[in-house]
């Protein structure tokens, strides 16, 4: 499967100045580890040292947070957008 | 004392003071940090000069993140609408009453409760006091246009104080929000955008926006300075109580920035001596049908886990509360709780307050209310305990909530059709 998965601002530095990186995964965790294959730098950014996304990181699959799906076991279809954004409070 | 940077608050990075909201080396929310010059205080000095400000929150410009009308720069001594020049020149917001709720505090078994009536706005709610400071530092930083995205309250302040300053504006609520929060929007003449889905939806929609229009979002690139705004309640409280803190706060959580920043603006006072004795006990308030910090302080949680808001309080409708655990923080540190309520409890909160108190409030108020309630009901709060109840918006703007919650008598125009058919005017 192969994914669009779009990076914030924030950490487009990190990932060579890109905004979106094309990766292949089976689930959000294998098209994580490929993203961070590709920019090392992302992984300290994103993951915790226990493997899990940092708890000011949020990551939707076709918009929808995957923690209301499967989490990082959640599958990934060809041709879907993973978009990764800070967790902003609001009102 | 001077606002000096922005620095994050999971791994203390600092930064500049711009329209930055994100740590890049950690992903933690930013945080506006001061300079306290604790050794020439002069706490007597500065209480006066607090006194002797404007009737609005610019009377604690010292402990706001705005920098070029800062006292004693170019501008001069500030005026009577809060301006100490042409950026504080906007709707006034702040210095609203704080009230001696003894009927309610009766009706409770307590003896001592304040309600803070926030409803007392230019906008009706609390978000005045954010969007006051927020906008003030958008124009600072040179923005023209402001955003926002809103649960309703922010939507109604975004686009009055944009129209009070002549700038452009864009508001986005989810499209299903109540009538009354839409039409006293959009009588500003704002942009208006209803978005299909709910707040997290309107929310990460905006968050990717930010990044591609030079635009202000208060809420989000703007959010460090915007958090900052309600400090001015727990000021204004202290203030009020005659620069003493109360032992208990009992405030709703939506993303849990209100609830967080009240202990900060205590916090802050104290460390400088303004204050004395400890941080209050500070309760949260949700609704059952959007409770993710309450569910996670019960179950022992540090981390909240969203859920899909289904409640009437949809001024506190946010699944996904950024600040959800730095609020289970404060709550567990300061010995208080965060509890939720049913719709119909809140329902009963909004008419405990308004038959006692003589203030109508929105669902969020009854979502106070009924957790104060549930709390005094469960024998949590000592007697002695002076407590203030947050009351952060107006029931105008949810009248639907109290629909169908109490009769009218109608009669035709006669004395005998008023005795005959209102019995109780009778027993008067």
């Amino acid at each position: 499967m192969s994914v669009v998965v779009k990076i914030p601002t924030q950490l487009r530095a990190a990932a060579g100045g890109e905004a979106q990186a094309q990766i292949d995964g089976a689930t959000v965790q294998e098209v994580l580890d490929g993203l961070f294959a590709l920019h090392e730098e992302l992984r300290g950014r994103i993951a915790d040292d226990d493997g899990g996304l940092r708890r000011f990181v949020n990551v939707y699959l076709a918009g929808e947070d995957i923690r209301f799906l499967d989490g990082l076991a959640t599958p990934v279809l060809d041709g879907a957008e993973l978009t990764i954004l800070p967790a902003v409070a609001g009102g | 004392m001077a606002v000096s940077h922005l620095q994050c608050k999971e791994c203390k990075a600092e930064y500049p003071l711009e329209a930055l909201y994100v740590c890049d080396k950690c992903f933690g929310p930013l945080e506006v940090a001061y300079e306290h010059d604790r050794a020439t205080l002069d706490v007597a000095e500065l209480r006066r000069r607090i006194q002797g400000g404007p009737q609005n929150i610019w009377r604690y410009a010292d402990f706001l993140p705005t920098t070029a009308y800062g006292r004693g720069a170019p501008g001069g001594p500030l005026g009577p609408s809060g301006g100490g020049g042409s950026t504080r020149l906007c709707l006034p917001a702040g210095c609203t009453p704080l009230i001696r709720a003894d009927r309610l505090a009766e009706r409770l078994g307590l003896r001592e409760v304040w309600v803070k009536n926030d409803a007392a706005n230019p906008t009706h709610s609390f978000k005045d006091r954010v969007v006051s400071v927020a906008v003030t530092r958008a124009r600072e930083l040179g923005f023209e246009t402001i955003a926002c995205a809103s649960t309703g309250n922010l939507a109604n302040s975004v686009a009055a104080h944009a129209a009070a300053l002549g700038l452009d504006s864009y508001v986005f609520i989810p499209s299903n929000l109540e009538e009354q929060k839409v039409l006293a929007t959009g009588v500003y003449g704002t942009r208006l955008v209803g978005v299909n889905g709910n707040y997290d939806d309107v929310n990460r929609l905006c968050t990717e926006l930010s990044a591609e229009r030079d635009w202000a979002f208060v809420n989000i690139n703007l959010r460090p300075y915007y958090a900052e705004g309600s400090k001015t309640l727990a000021f204004e409280i202290a203030e009020q109580l005659g620069w003493e803190l109360p032992d208990r706060c009992v405030v709703p959580i939506a993303s849990g920035s209100l609830f967080t920043k009240i202990a900060r603006g205590f916090q802050e006072w104290r460390e400088l001596g303004l204050l004395e004795g400890e941080l209050p006990r500070m309760n949260g308030a949700q609704a059952e049908g959007c409770s993710p910090v309450a569910s996670a302080f019960s179950a022992g949680h540090d981390v909240c886990r969203p859920v899909k808001p289904n409640t009437i309080a949809k001024s506190l409708a946010i699944g996904n509360p950024a600040d959800g655990p730095y609020a289970l923080d404060l709550a567990r540190s300061t010995g208080g709780s965060v509890d939720a309520v049913s719709d119909d409890e809140i329902r009963a909160g909004i008419k405990l307050l308004a038959e006692t108190t003589g203030v109508f409030t929105e669902t969020a108020g009854g979502v106070t209310t009924a957790v104060l309630a549930k709390l005094a009901a469960r024998g949590e709060i000592d007697p002695d305990e002076r407590v203030v109840l947050v009351i952060t918006g107006e029931g105008l703007k949810t009248l639907d909530a109290v629909r169908g919650t109490f009769e009218t008598s109608t009669i035709e125009p006669t004395v005998e059709a008023f005795e005959a058919g209102v019995p109780a005017a009778v027993a008067v």
